[in-house]
């Protein structure tokens, strides 16, 4: 790592101070940022925690929404965030538990990693990303590959999820970093079904309209029937071509459909 | 009733105190009073005419000790090979300069071109960036095949091609196989990968070079499996240091798996830039770096043919395999698929013709080597799978088309110059099937279908060659070294012993095992004695841990001094006991006089060899200390038969592995619970190659799976609990132990079984495959059900 | 230079590090606590795995400063003041479920974190809990069985 100044605010307003100046980049848990400067991949000049802001920390459940702090771990989400089980159950699945007692939401969202569980349920789910500036709804939020809404400095304070009446995700592991080679959330609400696709696409998290649309009208795993996912514009590396991935987009919304009952 | 006590029994392992408390003492956790920090500058591209190196602006950064580049080691020799092979034509192996730091050229992405040594590992990294590079971009060459084609790149200008030896065996027999081949029933054919892997010890590599300006003596400490292999090397070849003024300290190592073996060249620039800047240097290579920087393993591409008479017994075996070296000759590199996997295309079977062609070849790549099995994995990988394809040709039970064809009488030589001294295949094979269960296998697979998976079984038998080697027959082969091993074992005054011992333990559990033999052999307890190993200033000679052999040539030298020493105390009992010599007996611990009832216990005879007043000073000298060298008469030949059973996921192609088995013969076993621990061990490593590891380059030579990130290491959920015996005995008839070895079976045995297991299941699904390259990813598999 | 203090294995200790000084580093080369290993730089292999305020994390991918003022949990503190092996430690002797010892250090400080969160872990949940912790010796195989043991559970999972 080069070396850098490190500050702890205790409040929001202290971090956006903090955080103004080109160099300066926020720090949540730290489990993508920290390996990534270790690489010398990156070189802030100062390093902001948020992780003693006790404003941005904890979920609550209220009215049909769940709220997480955005310094929340994932290891505290997936235990607090029953009052949405599929948001639950995914945090529980990111990394590993040495990795959920550090990493944040927050910090996943703000990261937009094209193979990050959060961004999926944020868009399914049709969450809304607060900051300390703005509310910003998830269809607004993503920007391709590690591209986000977000200015420089700017903070995710809070993250809102409408709880489904169903929803599911299904992760398919990349075999070495375990991140998602495809993940797929289904969440189906009265306003119809939302179905968002991590890991899979060249432009990054991204929703799938077609079977949206018929699992809007009906939702069953007999209404994705030859629905099929075109492999153009799909990642092909070497853990999976194009076409593998968007033959498991298929497979895994099937059986997110089907878990999610 | 398992013994408590001695050999086949399985006490708890006395070095685990240290590891479970964090008190093991590895080379990183030590540090010399007023060491500096190396940061090795490596070069990210694979293949490039360096121009020059600017180093001016990083020399003066804070904390700066000392830039090298290679022009600070003329004069220096180059990192040595250890084994020269002898091509079809009679003529030496093309052998390039594998210079310390970059000479002219970079080869792969990750050759250390220049090395900052600093006050701190950061400062040292700091500067390092600030070294400015003029470096042109060649065409770089990675496909072994495109390597050897006319107008290649060539990645060793003064060599005439890229191609390092073609190496034919036996060759006199070419002729006749291609005739028995040419006449046979059936010819099975299958061409394969075995694929390049990355050893990845738990522990990364680590050098401290410290040097004494007072004496003159140069320290290097360093995590090797061999300390005294890299000291001759290293001090001989390379630096111009003599032994006595040099050594090497390998302490506690975190895992080996061959990778640890090879002397490199970062050991080489320690021990020379701790004497030139008159400091100690450490070097602690992060994972990244270990990625591009240690030798790599398998990679082989193979055609074999397996020619079979109209009664389906095996007539000829012709194999064709290209072999990457990288960049540069590694330590054994030229070694494993010559020497260690030609011989053994017999396998199991008495097949009497066979002939091995293997082309090695240059790349521009990291260095391959010696990998858990080396040689012999690749060798049983392409007999067992054409084995299983030819089952499936002829529409017999591979089962059975395997023990129609086994050796079945001892001493067997076989048609690629080894001689097996005694097996039993059969019995592991059984006993395979005892296990199995395979009558319920379809009931089984049924009960898969209904969740909507396949269920493949696959079976193989597997024979090494290990507790290398006879030197006489490994210098005829081309080794540069011997290949014996040593032992002092030191008796004190007060009885115990202190075992000095060549072999190396780096979780193999020597330090308990080795106990447990001279427990035996006096009949004292196994807390009387020590084992002291990895330092050549302690221990007199060694060749290190390897190819399976601890045990069975460093446990033989060390049965060899024990059995001086008794012989030894004999006469010293029987001068207490105003005995004949030879009417001496020990058992127990205790001396005594046959027929009589005169005795006398261990501790008294120890010490009147130190306390001499009544004591045969007229025919043996006082003391008790000898040391043994120990060379094999032949190689040990482990043996085994695997099986699998597998899962395979209809809709994504995901593999998962519901049972691996195995029934071993390693001869006799003197700690059954480290037998079975390093039978796991290779078994997750078999496995890992099978269907999740894979080295992958880009065109460019750019390495693409070059972290955790990227390359699959077996976690606890890849894996099944394992099922393993080694109840089928047959020792080994020429070491004092009979013991055969058992490091690397687990490794060589389990990939064909896995593999077998999965065309089994998708073949079971419908799918007209006879074959899927590892690793088997499901991606891969997926593919090909899609054919 | 940042002045950091913290209490380690109970016992208070202190020191001036860089922004940038991981508390892996810290731990290891300010404190000589030289039990918590680095096995990789990626934030997978676990070798790394001490507690912070009781929770498991990588020590390798968190700066000494962020944990200041912590309570910090290593290999060197699990065993009695009279060296007794704690049961965790024991287990690990008593099924073989270690070879180098390298990786050792972080699956002990797992093993006790995934037993506090659940004291009767199933074999599925010990296989899944050590996804963060990579061991290349032993196929992992006796150490899901001395964490069965630890737990106080029949270790007769396989039949050798």
């Amino acid at each position: 790592m080069y070396e850098f100044e490190f500050e702890t605010p205790a409040t929001v307003a202290d971090a956006v101070a903090a955080l103004q100046g080109d160099e300066a980049q926020a720090l949540g848990g730290g489990q993508t940022l920290l390996p990534t400067m270790k690489q010398r991949l990156a070189s802030p000049s100062r390093l902001v925690s948020l992780s003693g802001i006790a404003e941005m920390s904890g979920v609550s459940a209220d009215a049909g929404t769940v709220s997480i702090g955005g310094a929340t771990t994932h290891g505290a989400v997936a235990a607090g965030a029953g009052a949405y089980p599929a948001l639950a159950d995914l945090a529980g699945h990111i990394g590993d538990p040495a990795v959920r007692n550090r990493g944040t939401i927050g910090g996943s969202l703000a990261n937009n990693d094209p193979s990050a569980d959060y961004p999926a349920a944020a868009l399914a789910s049709g969450a809304t990303i607060v900051t300390n500036a703005r509310e910003i709804a998830a269809d607004d939020f993503f920007d391709g590959m590690f591209g986000t809404a977000l200015n420089e400095g700017e903070i995710i304070t809070r993250v809102n999820f409408p709880v489904p009446e169903a929803a599911n995700y299904q992760k398919f592991l990349q075999p070495a970093s375990r991140f998602a080679l495809v993940g797929v959330f289904v969440a189906r609400t009265s306003d119809g079904v939302r179905v968002a696709v991590t890991g899979a696409s060249e432009t990054g998290v991204h929703r799938w309209s077609e079977a949206e649309a018929a699992l809007s009208a009906n939702f069953s795993a007999s209404a994705l029937e030859g629905l099929a996912v075109d492999a153009d514009g799909m990642i092909s590396d070497l853990h999976g071509s194009g076409a593998y991935r968007a033959h498991l987009v298929a497979v895994l919304t099937k059986r997110a459909v089907m878990a999610a009952g | 009733m398992p013994k408590d006590h001695g050999i086949g029994a399985s006490p708890k392992r006395r070095e685990d105190i240290r590891f479970l408390t964090g008190n093991g003492n590895y080379t990183d956790d030590m540090n010399i009073a007023g060491q500096a920090y190396i940061h090795f500058l490596r070069s990210d591209v694979a293949h490039g005419t360096i121009n020059g190196i600017d180093t001016a602006a990083a020399a003066a950064m804070p904390g700066v000790v000392k830039i090298f580049t290679s022009v600070d080691f003329e004069g220096v020799g180059g990192v040595p090979c250890g084994w020269e092979i002898t091509d079809r034509q009679g003529n030496a192996m093309q052998e390039p300069k594998h210079p310390i730091l970059a000479e002219g050229k970079v080869r792969y992405v990750g050759e250390m071109i220049a090395a900052v040594i600093a006050e701190t590992a950061d400062l040292a990294r700091d500067a390092a960036e600030a070294i400015d590079l003029d470096i042109t971009d060649l065409p770089a060459v990675v496909n072994m095949r495109a390597a050897l084609v006319d107008g290649s790149p060539k990645v060793h200008d003064d060599l005439t091609s890229n191609l390092c030896y073609d190496w034919g065996f036996v060759e006199e027999n070419r002729d006749a196989v291609d005739a028995a081949i040419k006449g046979a029933a059936h010819v099975t054919t299958l061409e394969l990968v075995n694929n390049r892997l990355i050893a990845n010890p738990m522990e990364p590599r680590v050098c401290i070079g410290d040097y004494d300006r007072s004496s003159g003596d140069s320290t290097l400490f360093t995590t090797s499996q061999n300390p005294h292999v890299v000291r001759l090397l290293m001090g001989a070849f390379v630096l111009g240091i003599p032994e006595h003024k040099l050594r090497v300290v390998s302490p506690d190592v975190g895992g080996g798996f061959g990778t640890k073996i090879f002397h490199y060249a970062e050991e080489a620039f320690s021990t020379f830039a701790a004497k030139v800047c008159n400091r100690a240097v450490k070097w602690t290579s992060s994972r990244s770096e270990a990625f591009m920087s240690d030798a790599h393993g398998r990679d082989h591409v193979t055609k074999i043919e397996l020619a079979l008479d109209g009664d389906n017994n095996f007539v000829a075996v012709r194999t064709d395999t290209h072999a990457n070296m990288g960049a540069y000759l590694s330590t054994f590199a030229p070694a494993v698929p010559t020497w260690l996997h030609g011989t053994l295309m017999a396998g199991n079977y008495k097949t009497p013709l066979i002939y091995v062609n293997v082309k090695a070849v240059f790349t521009n790549t990291v260095p391959v080597d010696a990998y858990r099995g080396a040689g012999r994995p690749e060798a049983t990988f392409q007999l067992e799978r054409v084995i299983d394809k030819a089952a499936i040709e002829l529409g017999v039970d591979p089962i059975a088309l395997r023990r129609q064809n086994f050796v079945t009488e001892f001493p067997y030589a076989t048609p690629v110059a080894v001689e097996y001294d005694t097996g039993d295949y059969n019995a592991t094979m059984d006993k395979l099937e005892q296990m199995a269960d395979f009558a319920g296998f379809e009931a089984r697979r049924a009960e898969s279908e209904k969740n909507g998976k396949l269920r493949g079984l696959g079976v193989n038998t597997y024979i090494e060659a290990c507790g290398i080697a006879p030197s006489n027959l490994v210098g005829q082969l081309g080794a540069r070294a011997g290949l014996y091993e040593s032992a002092t074992v030191r008796v004190n005054a007060t009885g115990g012993l202190v075992v000095m011992t060549g072999s190396h333990s780096h979780g193999q559990g020597h330090e308990t095992s080795f106990p447990q033999v001279i427990a035996e052999m006096i009949g004292i307890d196994e807390s009387m004695i020590e084992i002291v190993h990895g330092d050549t200033a302690k221990v007199p000679m060694g060749m290190g841990t390897y190819g399976s052999r601890s045990l069975a040539v460093g446990g033989s030298a060390m049965v060899r001094a024990t059995e001086k020493i008794i012989n030894k105390a004999k006469k010293i009992a029987a001068h207490l006991m105003e005995a004949s010599d030879a009417d001496i007996e020990l058992k127990d611990g205790t001396f005594s006089v046959a027929g009589t009832d005169k005795s006398v216990a261990w501790g008294d005879v120890t010490l009147a060899a130190y306390v001499p007043h009544n004591y045969p000073l007229e025919d043996i000298e006082p003391g008790l200390e000898e040391t043994a060298f120990y060379d094999p008469a032949n190689f040990t030949y482990p043996a085994g038969a695997y099986a699998c059973e597998v899962e395979v996921d209809k809709e994504t192609g995901q593999v998962t592995i519901e049972r691996m088995m195995a029934a071993d013969d390693f001869g006799n076993i003197v700690n059954p619970m480290i037998v079975d621990g390093q039978v796991h061990g290779g078994l997750a490593q078999g496995i890992g190659q099978a269907l999740l590891e894979g080295c992958i380059y880009d065109d460019d030579g750019q390495l693409l799976s070059a972290s955790f990130m990227d390359y699959a290491m077996p976690r606890a959920d890849d894996l099944p609990n394992f099922e393993v015996d080694h109840s089928c005995q047959t020792p080994c008839t020429h070491n004092p132990l009979g013991v055969k070895g058992c490091g690397e079976a687990g490794a060589i045995g389990s990939p064909p079984s896995v593999v077998n297991a999965v065309v089994n299941a998708l073949r079971s699904g419908g799918a007209d495959v006879t074959h899927v390259d590892m690793p088997l990813s499901p991606s891969r598999v997926w593919e090909a059900m899609q054919s | 230079m940042t002045e950091v203090s913290m209490t380690v294995n109970g016992v208070s200790v202190g020191g001036s590090v860089e922004g940038r000084t991981l508390l892996s580093s810290f731990l290891r080369e300010q404190l000589g606590l030289t039990g918590t290993h680095v096995g990789c730089d990626t934030s997978q292999c676990g070798a790394c795995v001490v507690h912070v305020n009781g929770d498991a994390v990588k020590s390798c991918t968190i700066l000494a400063v962020e944990a200041n003022g912590a309570e910090v949990a290593t290999i060197e503190g699990q065993a009695a003041e009279d060296g007794t092996l704690s049961v965790v430690q024991q287990a690990f002797q008593d099924h073989h479920g270690l070879q180098c010892g390298f990786c050792t250090p972080g699956m002990v400080m797992s093993t006790l974190a995934l037993l506090k969160d659940n004291p009767k872990p199933s074999e599925a949940e010990v296989r899944k809990y050590l996804e963060g912790n990579i061991c290349r010796c032993t196929g992992y195989h006796n150490i899901v069985r001395a964490i069965m043991a630890a737990s106080g559970q029949d270790v007769a999972i396989a039949a050798e």
